[in-house]
């Protein structure tokens, strides 16, 4: 891991160098770029040009004809996307988006402001498709597509995490996210991914999600927090998998099984849906909510979203419920139906405890678990102690994703205000519809990038100090597995003392079980309001 | 660079009527061949780049979603900002079209010691841009008095509104004040701020020096020195009744007036400036935020390489029943 400076020393410089940034080539330094795609996980799935390469080399070993390769896939998404064309054409260059990237707030390097991102993209579409770029060259804002231009687009497109925040500010609503998906597929085109998303690829295809966990492995884990919740609540839960003839398949991205404090939310889940007496199934084969296939290219996404609807449709259930998760659930709103649909052997899902119809979700049938919980609490269906959460002063980082691609606010709100009783929201500039992205999203949460990592992270950190010093906030909550676990990072390194959970490990918390014991410690084990002593009880 | 080609460029052009009006006596290409070249170039040119947007689909419904979702009944859905119906999307474009809403969302970014961040009131860019937007488009509107007969009622109305301060003789126009100050501002903080600057090509300082040009030798003509307003309407008469012809007598900075908004129309297609039309088509803007409840068709929708359950399941099978997990084949 590449040595990242200490909070204070890290220099932030917003003005642009002296060099204009056509004429200013792209630097790779430790701790702002990503590892080269292993050739054995681009095979894993058939990428092209599959090899052993870094992106310090001199060489990138491309074909010869790699020119005509990407100015030809450019060509053909012109043709595809309308949202490309438009996003080629109409930039004003009225700079209302320069500020708003997380990468450029924290670097200061311009080509992080979107629209130079997308500029560097856009001056190559001028210089070889359009009349005047094609005459005028430079003057008319056109570029020749050099190695140096190329290797530039791999910098910066993977120093986007897609978040969309800029389009939100942008008059046309030009969103530099479509143009780095893009971007990102042109590279692929010539196998310069990076190993942090080829990697979960590759094993999300082959063993169903993104660690490679195996199937008896995968049933193996979650057992473990079958025990750890009987050892917290004194009540078994008992999961299935792979069961035909559930009524609701649950799909939730596999960090929570893997990684802590993800692993608290699944317990959480594995509470809540025992409570209920939910009728429900995991899947190995479907063992991944989340999809790095949307930061590869859109027929990657597709090849492994397709899983989802093919597994619901073996087991015969009627619908899917999904975990917490970010970017699993733009994809399941903006492109799950469009890409693998129609799921017409699916029931439009309908909660069975409290007989609501998700009227929302009546074509891809598939609901989201925070609106799923939403409406048990709002129907009285779950027994909440809230004060088992009194440790915990929280504040809510709203996931770029549902914001920007979904809407999901009030949803979550509304459940973490029922489950505990000291929240407070962060400044209106940095949530809702304007949230920041953690700064590790869309597949760059590795940590040879940590240095560009917690730059990206610093506006939501900062924020996350506001409500710290004002309010005592020390616990970060959020519906995303990457967020739990990067925000874990960024808070360590920008405001020691937050930690970061899911919603449902705070439902978990609160959540008065029938026939528990009289808990002593919340999930992470930690004592509960009131019970600091009882430990040395038990010892 | 940027700057002074584009400068030069709109001076070349000021300089080449005020030679060929004054010296050439080309009145007739700058009063008719040109206008009638121009106004066709942008309507071909209009045309064909709208069309060559509307040939590449929208194949995902991808609206950035500004609002509150349409989710439980009892929580309540921004159906403007998120909109899930037509209406809403009716709503969301007017707004942005009409009060360029999303630019109104603007804050600027400040970076203190720390680092620390905090967040800046800046609505300067949506203040001159809409000032800039509406004058030009009333300052249209009002021009159609040169080219009807009768004046319809709607331009004369919008004249007097513009014109209520009744200062001096001639009355001056707001909308006159109100362009220029948004031009010039425009213009201004390309140049000072710091990354604008870095982000400006030719192609951005060029319309503003063209704008500022047509605003000034228009403000000129109108308030300065008083060109014969019965001669230009005649020509003007007679370009839209396709009788053209050109009277003597005209004074130069008309041509000049002329020659400047006719290169306006005739640049437009080929440049930025089509944001006109682009805003309407974009997706992040144009579309409702519905595609739970209606599945959206991609045209090229193809099938892809997946890996089977049954794939899956040979790899594993021993594994899996080691495991007590049920399988499709023992
Ligand atoms: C419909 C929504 C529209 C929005 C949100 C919009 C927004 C903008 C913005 C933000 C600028 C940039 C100012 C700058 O340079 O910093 C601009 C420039 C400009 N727009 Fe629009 N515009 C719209 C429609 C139109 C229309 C209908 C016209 C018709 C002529 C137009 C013509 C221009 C011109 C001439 C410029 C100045 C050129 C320049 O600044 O480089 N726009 N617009
Ligand atoms: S806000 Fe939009 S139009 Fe303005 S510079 Fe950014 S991308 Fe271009
Ligand atoms: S999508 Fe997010 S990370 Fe990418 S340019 Fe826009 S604001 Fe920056």
């Amino acid at each position: 891991m590449a040595n990242v400076p200490k909070p204070n020393e890290l220099v932030i410089d917003h003005r642009p160098p002296a060099t204009g940034w056509m004429d200013t080539p792209v630097e790779f330094r430790p701790g702002t770029w990503c590892y080269a795609a292993k050739p054995k996980n681009l095979e894993a799935v058939g990428l092209p040009n599959p090899r052993e390469w870094s992106p310090i080399d001199d060489d990138w070993k491309l074909p010869d004809n790699w020119k005509q390769i990407v100015l030809e896939g450019l060509r053909e998404r012109l043709e595809k996307y309308r949202s490309l064309r438009i996003f080629m054409d109409i930039c004003v260059r009225c700079g209302a988006c320069s500020d708003k990237c997380h990468f450029f707030i924290g670097s200061g390097d311009p080509k992080n402001m979107p629209v130079l991102r997308a500029e560097l993209l856009r001056s190559v579409y001028r210089r070889n498709f359009t009349t005047a770029g094609k005459i005028l060259g430079k003057i008319a804002g056109g570029r020749e597509l050099t190695m140096s231009v190329f290797k530039e687009w791999f910098y910066y497109f993977f120093q986007c995490t897609e978040c969309r925040r800029c389009s939100l500010f942008c008059p046309y609503g030009i969103d530099t996210a479509e143009i780095t998906i893009i971007g990102r597929e042109l590279l692929n085109l010539l196998g310069c991914n990076i190993d942090w998303i080829a990697g979960p690829v590759a094993n999300c295809y082959h063993n169903g999600n993104h660690l490679g966990i195996q199937p008896h492995a995968f049933k193996d884990m979650i057992e473990f927090f079958v025990d750890e919740i009987e050892a917290v609540t004194g009540v078994r839960v008992e999961p299935t998998f792979n069961r035909k003839g559930a009524e609701i398949l649950f799909i939730t991205p596999s960090g929570d099984v893997f990684a802590d404090p993800g692993t608290y939310t699944l317990m959480g889940y594995l509470m809540l849906f025992h409570e209920i007496g939910l009728d429900y199934t995991w899947s190995t084969y479907a063992s991944e909510g989340g999809n790095f296939g949307l930061f590869t290219s859109h027929e990657m996404m597709k090849r492994l979203n397709a899983k989802m609807y093919a597994e619901a449709r073996r087991l015969g259930v009627k619908w899917i419920l999904g975990g917490e998760c970010g970017h699993m659930w733009r994809v399941i709103n903006q492109y799950m139906d469009t890409m693998n649909g129609p799921a017409d052997f699916l029931e439009v899902p309908k909660s069975p405890i409290t007989g609501t119809v998700f009227d929302n979700a009546k074509s891809t049938k598939m609901t989201h678990i925070v609106e799923f919980t939403a409406d048990l609490i709002k129907h009285g269906k779950l027994k909440l102690d809230p004060s088992r959460n009194d440790n915990h002063v929280v504040t809510y980082h709203d996931s770029c994703n549902p914001a920007r691609g979904m809407g999901f606010f009030e949803e979550p709100r509304y459940v973490l205000k029922n489950v505990c009783n000291h929240f407070y929201e962060m400044p209106p500039n940095t949530i809702r519809e304007q949230t920041f992205c953690c700064g590790s999203g869309s597949g760059l949460n590795t940590d040879e990038f940590m240095e560009m990592r917690m730059r990206g992270g610093l506006p939501r950190a900062n924020a996350v100090r506001h409500v710290h010093e004002q309010h005592g906030v020390n616990m970060l909550s959020c519906i995303c597995a990457i967020d739990r676990a990067v925000l874990t990072a960024s808070m360590n390194y920008w405001v020691p003392g937050v930690e970061v959970s899911g919603v449902h490990e705070l439902v978990g918390n609160a959540l008065v079980m029938e026939g528990e014991m009289e808990r002593t410690t919340d999930l992470r084990g930690e004592p509960l309001p009131g019970m600091e002593d009882s430990d040395d009880e038990d010892l | 660079m940027g700057i002074k080609f584009s400068l030069l460029t709109v001076v070349a052009l000021v300089l080449a009527v005020f030679l060929g009006v004054k010296a050439a006596g080309l009145q007739y290409f700058f009063g008719v061949i040109f206008p009638y070249a121009a106004i066709f170039i942008f309507l071909v040119g209009f045309i064909y780049r709208i069309l060559k947007w509307a040939r590449s689909p929208v194949p995902f419904r991808i609206p950035t979603t500004a609002g509150q979702q349409k989710s439980l009944p009892w929580i309540k859905q921004n159906k403007i900002d998120n909109p899930s119906t037509t209406a809403g999307v009716v709503a969301r474009m007017a707004l942005e079209v009409l009060l360029f809403r999303s630019l109104f969302r603007n804050t600027k970014v400040e970076l203190r010691e720390g680092p620390k961040i905090a967040y800046q009131w800046e609505k300067w860019l949506w203040l001159a841009g809409l000032a800039f937007h509406w004058s030009f488009f009333i300052i249209l509107v009002r021009h159609l008095r040169f080219f009807t007969e009768p004046v319809p009622f709607f331009v004369h109305m919008t004249d007097r509104l513009d014109g209520f301060l009744q200062v001096g003789l001639p009355g001056i126009y707001i909308t006159d004040l109100l362009f220029l100050a948004a031009v010039t501002y425009l213009f201004i903080r390309r140049v000072v701020i710091p990354q604008v600057r870095y982000i400006s090509l030719p192609a951005d300082y060029f319309p503003l020096f063209l704008l500022m040009a047509l605003g000034l030798t228009g403000v000129l003509m109108r308030y300065f020195t008083k060109v014969d307003v019965v001669k230009v309407k005649e020509l003007a008469l007679g370009l839209v009744t396709f009788q053209p012809k050109v009277p003597e007598g005209i004074g130069v900075l008309f041509y000049i007036h002329f020659f400047l908004i006719c290169t306006l129309f005739a640049y437009f297609p080929f440049s930025k400036l089509m944001h006109l039309g682009g805003v309407f088509l974009s997706p992040t803007r144009n579309l409702p935020n519905d595609s739970r409840m209606k599945r959206h068709i991609n045209p090229w929708n193809y099938p892809v390489k997946v890996h089977t359950y049954a794939e899956y399941e040979d790899h594993f099978r021993d594994k899996m029943i080691e495991a007590g997990l049920p399988v499709e084949k023992e």
